[in-house]
């Protein structure tokens, strides 16, 4: 493609070949899967929190979610999810939406959103950590 | 002279329309569309850590989480989360090349569905029971 007629004889497949894999551009597919693992445990955490918190007033819920191995579940589990997120809206963006400014805006308001989630959630919970 | 003939009606790739609704296909879209709902989804979990961070405004998470609307998007939640959770899981298997045999494939989709409304119902009896 880049390469004008003439000056190289070997095709751009055989310049390439034997030179192993670029070991790049995979990287969403893999984060994808990471946090997919990581996401399981961490569900089931928070499920399990989110039950032992039912029913409680604000002090206790406050207390609870503020304790150091609930806080650091918490903000795992945001980090984990929100990079998961990030990266599955912006495949169903890149399937439907088509025309290339529309597509660019779309994935740069997911980065934005997903960003925010992360660090307001993260907020609330340091907060009740630190007890500000 | 030659004849201006419209272009021939050649075939298109076949999309969704064209193929009888199986329940893998369905389920793949389910997932989606789940993976889409969590993704906003998350703005309750973030109204939620901010409330219970600030005393005054968590009355108003109760009034929401408890009202008929606010149960019925909390349920919804539940169950899209669990569904993505199972689903996730059963593309994880996939992803090893396991499960895709015509019996294989079938099973886990239907242990997917029917295993996501048995825990999202068994952790709302959990749940409802703790509140009292």
């Amino acid at each position: 493609m880049s390469a004008s007629p003439g000056k190289h004889i070997r095709t751009p497949l055989a310049r390439v070949r034997g030179l192993g894999a670029a070991r790049s551009g995979t990287v969403q597919f893999w984060r994808q899967r990471l946090t997919a693992v990581a996401n399981i445990p961490l569900t089931i955490a928070v499920v399990v929190i989110i039950i032992l918190l039912l029913g409680r007033n604000q002090a206790a819920v406050a207390q609870i979610l503020g304790s150091p191995l609930v806080a650091i579940i918490m903000l795992l589990f945001i980090a984990s999810t929100t990079t998961h997120m990030r990266i599955g809206m912006q495949v169903i963006i890149e399937d439907y939406v088509h025309d290339e400014i529309a597509k660019l805006v779309l994935i740069m308001a997911n980065t934005f959103f997903a960003i925010a989630v992360a660090l307001a959630a993260a907020y609330g919970i340091l907060k009740l950590s630190f007890g500000l | 002279m030659a004849e201006i003939k419209a272009p021939a009606a050649r075939p298109l790739s076949p999309h969704l329309q064209i193929y009888r609704p199986m329940l893998t296909m369905m389920m793949s879209i389910v997932h989606r569309i789940t993976g889409f709902g969590l993704y906003f989804g998350t703005l309750l979990l973030v109204w939620w850590l901010i409330a219970a961070a600030s005393p005054g405004a968590y009355s108003r998470y109760e009034w929401f989480a408890s009202s008929i609307i606010g149960r019925l998007i909390l349920f919804g939640y539940t169950w899209a989360l669990i569904h993505h959770m199972l689903g996730g899981i059963r593309h994880l298997i996939w992803d090893t090349g396991r499960g895709f045999g015509p019996a294989e494939r079938e099973w886990l989709v239907a242990a997917n569905l029917i295993g996501s409304i048995a825990i999202t119902v068994v952790l709302w009896v959990v749940g409802l029971l703790a509140m009292g």
